[in-house]
């Protein structure tokens, strides 16, 4: 079944690998040409925020400011300033909103791409749903019920609300990882002496690995990029990166917005680069779109 | 040294209207090699899981040397596992899964290492430790599996289907390796296997299942010399089956009356069997029938015909040259010798059992695979 396609897949990465000198190198520089490409692709619209950032005078006809000056990033390293706070709010809920994501996302895609139960294309077309109803729709409907709970107004809150786009493609990415997985070697590792917490730690884990990298990233930089969720539920009172730069880029502080900007990409550029690893594994990315 | 005892074991999955292991008894000696025969799909497999712990019995029991086990679980039974497909755990060197189980066990650094090398010599693969299991050939994960479960000592070591994804000159050498090891580290074994020729070659004794029951539990000679069924005699390559009345020293069948001084039932209705190679193309006098040759195969090493007599198709294998003396439709006597017969009672009604002379009664002779 499926094991044997992903050892026919293993073997063409083999393949590829071995066959050595002039292929070889042609591989390696189309990945090079890639991977540059990308990151032009996604630096290059970096840039004017970056040179903005600086600025404090840069009008129409001019290709580059006229006068630069720290003023932004001063204001947006100063502790008076929301920032910090937006940051680390931000931060706090994108890690939380994803390991919650991964505490429900690896059972439920272990389920889902693993065993066969009734009612499962209903579960699939539940859980594919948020991704394609509205999630304004969603929430507002929720929004009552955050009141009701008190969880309006609160870190908690808009974390739960988070839950709603991010966890479907955890579940998504963990499904396809699991549906090319062969449960054998869980079976294998118990009788060679491992208990159950061992088997995941040893054998699970490890093998659903990558797939679990691209959907943690996934998670993260959906919760991180949140606007209209974190403002409804959080009601203006839990201020996130996105807020934060909504406000300064309406009130049309363009330096300001630059910075924050710069700050609001970077760490989606970090967790890109240490995952592409993952990423270009295939394996995992591919599958996601495998199961359903 | 371990001995193992299934008693009335069995398991029902859901959906399924017969049981996949219907209430098997079978006592396994310590120490020695024992077979699980049986076609595709009739249990083994799942047997096998029950005794590793990796599935629940629906009903019954297993006991390692007389102490009840299926609740225990299947990392502290002391019977390890190797699959059909070797299972070597793609992300780890050849070393980290030769020394799972000892890691699981925290046996130390130094040891362990002293250990795998150790095991790999064993197995005949020294200084491979550092390769990954993808860049090994079929036969070497195979060994690499094998020594993986080795090197724990297990009490008792399932085998499922160890050779079948093997080509013939490296499964001959598992054999012998597989026979070796299990006769120096005297570990009571149990192996899966669907072709009763590797059976025979590797066990001490061979447990035939159909369709999840027990059918027989003995040494190999038994089922190629006396089986005890036509359903058996059939799955040891037999093929050809005469009805007739037995009386205790001669069967009276449709084709003459044959004297037939071995049995497996006293007398009444019986079935004479006689393996191919024992009918004696041209043999003459007492216990021979006239017939006519219907086709035949060459194979090399042998030939084998199809022969008609009265109605009812006998395969006969000989000596290849007869192929040059003999043609289809020549007329020939075949000679059964008395000691070469076997009586079985005939199959009732129900147990899903013909008596067809042979599958190539169409006109043409099966042709003859060793590994079937
Ligand atoms: N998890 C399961 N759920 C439902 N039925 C199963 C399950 N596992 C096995 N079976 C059924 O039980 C029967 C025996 O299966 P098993 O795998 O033990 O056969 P086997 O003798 O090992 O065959 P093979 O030689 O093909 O490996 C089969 O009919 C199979 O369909
Ligand atoms: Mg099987």
């Amino acid at each position: 079944m499926t094991m044997s396609a992903q050892l026919a897949a293993e073997d063409d990465a083999d393949l590829v690998g071995r066959s050595g000198g002039r292929r070889a190198v042609r591989v390696s520089t189309l990945r090079w040409v890639v991977i540059i490409g990308l990151l032009a692709f996604l630096i290059a619209p970096i840039i004017p925020l970056i040179l903005w950032s600086f600025s404090f005078r840069w009008t129409f006809p001019n290709l580059l400011p006229t006068e630069y000056s720290m003023r932004a990033w001063e204001a947006v390293a100063s502790p008076t300033n929301d920032v910090l706070l937006a940051t680390w709010n931000s931060t706090v809920i994108a890690v939380v909103v994803t390991a919650l994501s991964i505490l429900i996302g690896v059972p439920a895609g272990r389920a889902l791409g693993l065993y066969k139960f009734p009612g499962k294309r209903l579960v699939e077309l539940l859980i594919v749903a948020p991704i394609i109803v509205p999630t304004l729709a969603v929430a507002l409907g929720m929004h009552t019920l955050f009141i009701r709970y008190g969880l309006s107004n609160s870190l908690i809150g808009v974390i739960v609300v988070h839950l709603i786009p991010a966890l479907p493609y955890m579940i998504l990415v963990m499904a396809g990882v699991f549906a090319n997985y062969d449960s054998a070697f869980e079976s294998q590792a118990r009788s060679l002496g491992a208990n159950g917490f061992k088997t995941q730690r040893f054998v699970t884990i490890p093998a659903i690995m990558p797939g679990l990298v691209v959907g943690s990233l996934f998670t993260f930089l959906i919760s991180w990029s949140e606007y209209v969720l974190t403002l409804l539920v959080g009601g203006g009172q839990v201020i996130t990166l996105p807020l934060l730069l909504f406000n300064f880029a309406r009130s049309g502080d363009n330096a300001i917005a630059g910075a924050l900007a710069v700050v609001f990409i970077v760490p989606g550029i970090l967790v890109l680069v240490f995952t592409s690893k993952h990423l270009s594994s295939g394996q995992a990315a591919m599958g996601g779109t495998g199961a359903l | 040294m371990t001995n193992v005892t299934l008693s009335k074991l069995t398991k029902e999955f859901e959906g399924k209207p017969d049981p996949s292991v219907d209430h098997i008894d079978l006592e396994i000696e310590s120490g020695k090699l024992t077979a699980l025969l049986g076609p595709s799909g009739c249990g083994k497999t799942t047997t096998m899981r029950m005794i590793a712990g990796l599935l629940r019995p629906t009903s019954g029991d297993i006991k390692f040397d007389g102490k009840s086990i299926v609740s225990i679980a299947p990392e502290r039974r002391g019977a390890v596992m190797v699959f059909q497909n070797y299972l070597l755990f793609p992300y780890m060197t050849i070393r980290e899964n030769v020394s799972f189980g000892l890691k699981m066990r925290g046996v130390s650094k130094t040891e362990t290492r002293q250990r795998v090398g150790e095991m790999l010599d064993l197995v005949q693969l020294p200084g491979l430790e550092d390769r990954m299991p993808k860049q090994l050939s079929g036969g070497q994960q195979q060994r690499v599996a094998l020594a993986r479960a080795l090197i724990v000592q297990p009490k008792v070591l399932l085998l499922d289907e160890p050779l079948s994804n093997l080509d013939a000159h490296l499964r001959d050498e598992m054999r012998e390796l597989i026979r070796r090891l299990q006769g120096e580290l005297k570990i009571t074994t149990i192996f899966v296997t669907h072709d009763q020729e590797e059976a025979a070659v590797l066990s001490d004794k061979i447990a035939l299942i159909l369709r999840g029951r027990l059918q027989h539990f003995g040494p190999p000679e038994e089922y190629f010399e006396r089986p005890a069924s036509v359903e058996i005699a059939r799955f040891f390559g037999g093929v050809n089956f005469i009805p007739g009345a037995y009386d205790g020293s001669v069967i009276a069948t449709s084709i003459g009356k044959f004297s037939a001084p071995r049995s497996s039932i006293a007398s009444g209705a019986g079935v004479l069997t006689i393996r191919p190679e024992a009918v004696e193309i041209g043999g003459e006098g007492a216990n021979s029938v006239p017939g006519r040759v219907v086709s035949h195969v060459y194979a090399g090493r042998y030939a084998r015909f199809l022969i008609d007599v009265g109605g009812i198709r006998i395969e006969a294998v000989s000596d290849p040259k007869r192929v040059s003396q003999i043609a289809d439709g020549d007329s020939i006597s075949l000679r059964f010798d008395p000691n070469e017969i076997w009586v079985l009672a005939q199959p009732t009604e129900g147990d899903g059992v013909s008596l067809g002379a042979s599958e190539g009664g169409n006109g043409s002779v099966a042709s003859v695979s060793g590994d079937e």
